[in-house]
């Protein structure tokens, strides 16, 4: 199939067509930040940290193909803005107590403050009373930190991987929900993976917490995105 | 006409704390008392959390001392871990929490002394506040506060290196230790430029000792007799009688010397200390069991150290320790100011034990952690710099802490604070009709050797006012006086 010519930032390059432009900006080496999305799983744009202005509009480049021609501002002022609100309001919303918290350091929802230097939400915390589900033998669910990025239940699409985790209740009430039947043999490597799953610090596993040395967490040295940035690679 | 005098909040210390004294018709002072009004909660809101966040969760009670609560805790856990309690930890593991906790005491007894207590003793308790105080030392005495500053950077340092973080690290997990310490760390602290280096520490730790022996016989009376009271004292000691800051046995010994407690396993605490709650602070009155509520108080701390153990396993500190026992004929020394030097013997030693452990090479390797079977109830025990720190936890079947129990070094000298502040209210403000800056400051002082940490939290050192107020029977203000940090 014959590429297609996209521009990003100002800067044309060739691209496969149909591929997300949050995969081509990657491959070039533009960071554009996300959350709800993780490698490998069915992109759902829900949580909308990686608005995009695609042709002039806001869209999320996670769930949006390139197509020829497209015209895509990655890191305006106002997008920006954009991002470091979303990460206040998730801040605001939940019970966020990096300081104590095993992911602190490999946390996605930190790095994003930190990326956007984030002191202090904007807006008043509301404190919600939420509780720790901890039957699990091998992982425990902190919905105090969860950020409903359905990237545990979406897993489920995935054939080898059956449902361990759905959604329950609605509106402010929704909360993910473990599956106890299917979840009391896990092994400390599906304890691991779904551990790994969560951006965030809700799904952590038992008995195995703050084990690699500040300094050499993922996040310690180098800032979430720099991987990308740092690469360098053009099309 | 009975009076009330209001100090608050009490300076200089860690924490937030008042003073209330009351004195008579004839300005004689009948009640005094040391109040914390800060309430915490941290007992309460640990519980329902995973076990493996105690130790860095429960640390955030205090900017200063964080170690200790985080090591307490870790020690706690690895009882549930099946870790042993104490000396079940791989080499590793355990030399390097204790590399953390005599980088820790060190930099806590460094900040105390020339931070917070020295301005009393080179500028005078009644000297003019606004001199008296670190920037005063840092005008007047521009050696020694660099001493100070340096020293204290050299213990974060140590924590840093052992801990990940200079406060509130992550170093010790139910079980261990999560890092080794790199060649680069070791080199930096053995052999660092000057004055960076473990032998400078020395150095300039046995210098600030011979500084407050040339104080104390410069100032006898104010060192030996203001707020001095005889008393029982307890402490952590080693099996054989050393002293021993991050494990041990629990001792205990009464004003002539005698042994009131004596080899006690901490795990069993509870049946020989318990605690009395007061209406008027938030702070617990522990006692011991056997003596009962009135006169089962103790003293915990670096005094309190001094006059348990038999012999300091360091050869400066232990000649220092000679000296110190001399002055009192080897009877325990009750003597409240003294708290200070024994705190200067502890630096010392806290250093001795920083650069033997800086050459043993199971720092640099060997397995970090180990587990074994696990249980569901666990109490971790240390000497923190400021005293007995006591943590004690139960989790459920799930992994969640269903109960926790604190009793922080502070706690521990809640007495023994309120007699040193009815002494010094007594020896300062008896028949006295104006109440002065310098003799608020007096009772500030008396608290102050006992270097409390009323909350275990920070606060911006130099920027705390200071308000006293003189009330009639009927709670009339006669008289207010106010001093501005």
């Amino acid at each position: 199939m014959s590429k297609i010519l996209i521009n990003i930032n100002g800067k044309d390059y060739s691209a496969e067509p149909g591929k997300m432009v949050l995969d081509i900006a990657k491959e070039v080496g533009i960071y554009i930040p996300t959350l709800c999305h993780y490698e490998g799983i069915k992109p759902q744009g829900s949580c909308r940290i990686c608005t995009c202005k695609i042709d002039g509009r806001n869209m999320t480049v996670c769930t949006t193909p390139a197509t020829h021609r497209m015209v895509i501002e990655t890191n305006t002022e106002e997008l920006e803005k954009i991002r470091a609100t979303i990460v206040e309001l998730l801040f605001a919303e939940g019970n966020h107590f990096c300081p104590a918290c095993e992911r602190s350091g490999n946390c996605e929802l930190q790095a994003l403050a930190y990326r956007y230097k984030m002191m202090v939400p904007q807006f008043p915390y509301i404190f919600p009373a939420k509780d720790i589900d901890a039957k699990n033998p091998k992982i425990m669910i902190d919905h105090n930190r969860c950020i409903l990025c359905k990237r545990c239940i979406r897993r489920k699409q995935e054939p080898e991987n059956p449902s361990w985790f759905v959604f329950k209740d609605r509106g402010n009430k929704v909360q993910i929900n473990l599956d106890h039947e299917l979840t009391a043999d896990f092994d400390d490597e599906l304890a691991q993976k779904a551990m790994d799953t969560c951006p965030v610090g809700a799904i952590i596993r038992k008995e195995k917490g703050f084990d690699v040395p500040i300094g050499s967490r993922k996040y310690d040295k180098n800032p979430i995105g720099s991987d990308i940035e740092n690469q360098g690679v053009t099309l | 006409m009975s009076k009330k005098i209001t100090i608050e909040p009490v300076t200089r210390v860690e924490g937030h704390g008042k003073v209330t004294i009351h004195l008579d018709d004839n300005n004689q002072v009948a009640q005094s008392r040391l109040h914390i009004v800060e309430f915490r909660g941290f007992e309460r809101f640990v519980q329902g959390r995973p076990y493996w966040e105690a130790p860095v969760l429960v640390q955030r009670l205090c900017g200063i001392c964080p170690v200790s609560h985080h090591l307490a805790a870790a020690k706690a856990l690895d009882v549930i871990v099946g870790a042993g309690t104490g000396d079940g930890l791989t080499p590793t593991g355990e030399k390097m929490r204790r590399l953390m906790h005599y980088g820790q005491m060190f930099q806590s007894h460094v900040l105390h002394f020339f931070h917070l207590a020295s301005p009393d003793l080179l500028f005078g308790i009644d000297g003019d506040p606004a001199l008296r105080n670190v920037i005063g030392i840092a005008i007047k005495h521009k050696e020694l506060a660099v001493q100070a500053v340096m020293m204290r950077k050299f213990g974060q340092e140590i924590i840093k290196a052992t801990a990940g973080k200079k406060v509130h690290g992550t170093g010790a997990i139910p079980g261990g230790i999560n890092k080794h310490l790199t060649q680069a760390e070791k080199d930096h602290f053995l052999n660092g430029d000057d004055p960076m280096n473990i032998d400078k520490m020395i150095d300039w730790s046995l210098g600030a000792l011979e500084f407050f022996k040339g104080y104390h016989a410069q100032n006898k009376d104010l060192i030996d007799n203001f707020a001095s009271f005889p008393s029982s004292h307890v402490s952590l000691v080693r099996k054989d009688g050393a002293m021993d800051l991050y494990h041990g046995v629990l001792r205990g010994v009464d004003a002539n010397g005698k042994k009131i407690l004596d080899d006690v396993d901490y795990q069993n605490y509870l049946e020989y200390i318990d605690e009395e709650v007061k209406s008027w602070s938030y702070m617990k009155f522990p006692y011991l069991r056997s003596i009962g509520k009135k006169d089962g108080w103790y003293r915990v701390g670096p005094l309190a150290r001094m006059n348990t153990c038999d012999f300091i396993p360091s050869p400066l500190a232990q000649k220092e320790f000679e000296i110190f026992k001399a002055y009192t004929n080897g009877k325990p020394n009750g003597m409240s100011m003294h708290q200070h030097w024994a705190r200067l013997i502890e630096i010392l030693h806290s250093a001795e034990m920083m650069k033997e452990l800086l050459n043993d090479p199971d720092l640099m390797n060997g397995e970090l952690t180990v587990k074994g079977t696990k249980g569901r109830e666990g109490v971790g025990l240390l000497e923190a710099p400021r005293g007995t720190l006591f943590h004690h936890y139960r989790i459920n079947d799930d992994d969640q802490i269903e109960m926790a129990n604190l009793i922080v070094s502070t706690t521990n000298n809640n007495t023994p604070m309120n007699t040193a502040v009815n002494l010094a209210a007594k020896q300062f403000m008896n028949g006295q009709t104006e109440i002065t800056e310098g003799m608020m400051n007096a009772v500030e002082v008396a608290i102050r050797a006992y270097d409390p940490c009323l909350s275990c939290a920070t606060h911006a050192l130099g920027k705390m006012p200071l308000e006293a107020m003189i009330l009639d029977a009927n709670g009339k203000e006669l008289d207010r006086k106010l001093k501005n940090g």
